[in-house]
């Protein structure tokens, strides 16, 4: 099921081959006797974005930091929009960028300040750096806060100025670590929008980590699941999700007696819970089926007192490719230090 | 664009961070100077006398006591900046600035330089004021213009090789407060050395130490050079030191620099 890497046998330069933009195969990484990663086969074409998926300690820092040339692999090996990643490390840096969830900005400057910091580190002319400085601050709506230290910036703003940081070399390729992490909902549209602008208006090749099925479902044109340093599924989420059997339409009746006879409507695809007076519908959540399930009452004259839609989450697709739930704690703060989840 | 050219200029724009931090938030630059300025206050306002009494005739010379310990202060005052270069490096690091550096096609080595270059030439501002300070009080160095020089020189070497000590402290430290207690010894090894009193005053295995270690060849160096003590072989043993620990304090810091993971 791990897509086999098209260019790792053919990198060629035979220019007829569409070349990847991230193309990884067997990549591992451990320390001592913990291995992080095991094994991970990527192929990522170029233009589009590809969500890596999992919980906490499942690899996907790892990944993000062997494939940004932060840390080497123990074994395997990455090219990097056709750069080796090991032997052609200077090259791979010129065409990425990384915006990882710690937030990689420099606090005792401002943001117009931060910006022009990587225009110089990317060796840019100073009419160049501060045309660019500009575009991006008033893309990224920071304009408006440029003269305060960054010390003083929302979560959301600091994620902002981060990816800004990053976009200031124009990367061909776009590593995301968690890049909604620690923000409140609305923060989190904001940046899906940019992140999808990226896509469209740049033409980037994204890959991005998340935790939320959410997240990759809104984002990616393809999904893997991590989980223990393994790739334990991959596709498009339409794929992914047909794997899932944990979506449901829960109903609550007044009384056992209409619970049963709902349930005999449904027949054997529906699970009763007398204890509590409801009956579990699977569904995919669409509206279409929603409203089969409330025609099937209707026939019958039963009333539901309540209904809940539940769409498949992480923990079921956990469950459902592993055999077990989800093995994690809830979304880290923006305060905990990323030290911890990093390996 | 050579590469050479590129890492100076990549150096040269992390000393511009670095000195841009320095302005705007002076109150570490500034803590650096007070330091070794409360210690010449006290040591020669409020113990002057006494210690000058006691060591009156032997190393202290003709002069009075603020020429004996003025040097010695003016050491502290080199190695006070230590600090401030170990926490500002550890603060990148654990900021995650220094991932974004990494990841980046910027020339290896100008982080750590541009913290490098940026520190010794703090520790010189200070080294300045403090001098200026010991002036005020009653310091009268007969230093010719060449023996002023080459103080300075050794001066920037004691800075060189402490902040490349210090710049390795910072990458290897877990916390700024880590980061900041680490070279805390360093500062006070002057202490234990010739700084404030002559090490033959001192108790025998002290005045080993004493004798032995870095800063006491550095300070009677400086002495010698400011005031006209004998130098003997000290100066050499001082420039001895600070290439050893130059050296030392750089592959240790491009060595934690390219060590791999956060850490």
């Amino acid at each position: 099921m791990n897509a086999v890497p098209a260019s790792s046998a053919s990198s060629a330069s035979s220019a007829t081959v569409v070349r990847p933009a991230i193309a990884a195969a067997g990549m591992s990484k451990s320390y001592g006797d913990t291995t992080v990663l095991d094994g991970i086969d990527l192929t990522v074409p170029e233009g589009t974005v590809f969500a890596l998926l999992g919980p906490n300690g499942a690899g996907k820092t790892t990944t993000v930091q062997i494939l940004s040339t932060l840390i080497a692999p123990t074994a395997g090996e990455a090219r990097i929009a056709g750069h080796d990643l090991v032997r052609e490390a200077g090259a791979v840096r010129s065409v990425i960028g990384v915006t990882g969830q710690f937030s990689a900005v420099d606090n005792l400057l401002t943001a117009e300040e931060n910006l022009l910091l990587m225009a110089d580190l990317h060796h840019l002319d100073r009419r160049e750096g501060r045309r660019r400085a500009t575009a991006l601050l008033s893309r990224f709506e920071l304009a408006e806060s440029t003269a305060k230290p960054v010390a003083t910036y929302s979560g959301g703003m600091r994620r902002k100025l981060d990816l800004a940081m990053t976009l200031m070399g124009r990367p061909r390729v776009i590593f995301l670590d968690e890049p909604t992490t620690g923000l409140d909902p609305r923060s989190r549209r904001i940046m899906w929008e940019i992140i999808r602008g990226l896509v469209v208006d740049d033409g980037v090749t994204i890959l991005l980590t998340t935790q939320y099925l959410e997240e990759a479902d809104q984002l990616a044109d393809r999904i893997a699941l991590l989980d223990h340093g393994r790739i334990v599924a991959e596709g498009t989420a339409e794929e992914l999700k047909r794997r899932i059997p944990g979506g449901h339409v829960r109903l609550r009746f007044a009384d056992a007696a209409q619970l049963a006879r709902a349930a005999s409507l449904f027949g054997s695809v529906a699970t009763g819970h007398p204890d509590n007076l409801t009956l579990n519908v699977p569904s995919d959540g669409g509206i279409t089926t929603l409203r089969a399930v409330l025609d099937t009452l209707d026939a019958a004259s039963l009333g539901a007192e309540a209904l809940t839609v539940h769409t498949p989450d992480l923990d079921d697709v956990f469950l459902a490719l592993t055999g077990r739930p989800q093995l994690t704690s809830p979304p880290t703060s923006p305060l905990t230090s990323p030290k911890g989840q990093a390996r | 664009m050579t590469t050479v050219s590129y890492a100076a200029r990549d150096s040269a724009t992390m000393l511009r961070r670095n000195l841009k931090h320095a302005l705007r938030y002076p109150s570490m630059t500034v803590s650096v100077v007070v330091m070794p300025v409360m210690m010449l206050l006290l040591f020669t306002c409020v113990y002057g006398r006494a210690l000058g009494a006691g060591i009156a005739g032997g190393a202290a010379g003709s002069g009075t006591y603020i020429d004996y310990v003025a040097p010695g202060i003016v050491l502290m005052a080199a190695t006070s900046g230590a600090v401030a270069t170990a926490v500002s490096v550890c603060v990148d690091k654990t900021e995650g600035i220094v991932n974004r550096f990494r990841t980046m096609a910027v020339s290896r080595a100008s982080f750590l330089t541009g913290h490098v270059v940026g520190s010794v030439l703090q520790t010189l501002a200070c080294v300045a004021v403090v001098i200026g300070v010991a002036l005020l009080l009653g310091f009268r160095p007969d230093a010719t213009v060449v023996e002023w020089l080459a103080a300075a020189g050794l001066l920037t070497a004691v800075a060189l090789a402490l902040a490349w000590i210090s710049a390795a402290i910072g990458l290897v430290a877990r916390t700024p407060e880590t980061a900041s207690n680490i070279p805390m010894p360093l500062t006070f090894l002057p202490f234990i050395g010739s700084a404030i009193v002559p090490p033959d005053s001192m108790p025998a295995g002290l005045r080993w130490f004493a004798e032995y270690q870095p800063f006491t060849p550095v300070i009677e160096t400086l002495r010698g050079l400011l005031t006209g003590t004998p130098i003997g072989d000290n100066g050499l043993i001082a420039l001895a030191w600070c290439t050893a620990l130059t050296l030392t304090g750089h592959f240790w810091a491009r060595r934690a620099f390219a060590v791999e993971g956060r850490g």
